[in-house]
């Protein structure tokens, strides 16, 4: 599990790549946090397209930076997941709580919008 | 029935070894005619058993998780089992949502159930848990 940072205004991008799992979650929680509270970024956008896998443990790990960036009054959005995460997304009932934007740029005006 | 090709798997219950397990068994079911989307399914299914050995049956201290992978012509069956603390209440785990550990959302058994076609649990405080599952690839229905 790799993650990689960008910000754009009070939004902070994050690129996931590799495996969310058990192992990969503390990891992807604290890199996660930590940057929100460097960057004090209000907005979260997880950036998914090199993900290659997420189970129920990476699941909870989404689902706690959810709650923590919504916490805080912000908004947190999911851009371009792989078939095999997407469906597991959609099993779990993940998004009925957090939006899917159909890209990067679409997603940096949605969090604008709030 | 014919036994195509078997494996057994043993390993420490570390979260090192759950990517190790669903990569291993998902190779080897790749020899049966699973779609694409079936064994990414199964990858799930091992990450979820295995996690749940780790997390649950072997909650603060290690101890050996067992795999059986076994191929027949028309299914896989696949057997995840560790001797760790057990499970009280099983029908109250196979819920959807039932947690002891939020941060997994209570969703383990509910993908297993989701993607296995047959789920076998047995358990006992103390004792360990054995869960037998078994899939077929799309369009084969198995022998009865």
């Amino acid at each position: 599990m790799n993650v990689e940072f960008a910000r754009s205004g009070s939004t902070l991008v994050a690129k996931l790549s590799g495996e969310l799992d058990l192992l990969t979650a503390p990891s992807f929680r604290s890199q996660v946090d930590g940057a929100l509270q460097e960057s004090a970024s209000r907005n979260l956008v997880l950036e998914l397209s090199k993900l290659s896998f997420v189970d129920s443990s990476g699941l909870g790990a989404i689902l706690g930076r959810y709650k923590a960036v919504s916490q805080l009054g912000g908004r947190m959005l999911l851009v371009d997941p792989q078939p095999q995460v997407k469906r597991i997304f959609t099993l779990s009932g993940l998004f009925k709580i957090m939006d899917l934007a159909p890209s990067l740029e679409q997603a940096l005006e949605m969090v604008q919008e709030g | 029935m014919e036994v195509l090709n078997q494996l057994k798997l043993e390993f420490l219950s570390k979260p090192e070894n759950i990517g190790l397990a669903r990569l291993t068994v998902a190779s080897f079911a790749a020899q049966l005619d699973f779609t694409l989307s079936e064994i990414e399914e199964l990858k799930v299914v091992v990450s979820e058993a295995v996690s749940n050995a780790v997390l649950h049956g072997y909650a603060h201290k290690e101890g050996m998780v067992r795999i059986e992978a076994t191929l027949y012509p028309d299914k896989l069956e696949l057997v995840v089992a560790d001797q760790g603390q057990g499970i009280e209440d099983i029908d109250q785990a196979r819920e959807p949502a039932y947690t002891t550990t939020p941060d997994r959302m209570g969703l383990g058994f509910t993908f297993i159930e989701s993607f296995m076609d047959e789920v076998e649990i047995q358990s006992q405080p103390g004792q360990g848990t054995w869960i037998r599952m078994t899939k077929s690839p799309e369009g084969k229905e198995p022998e009865v």
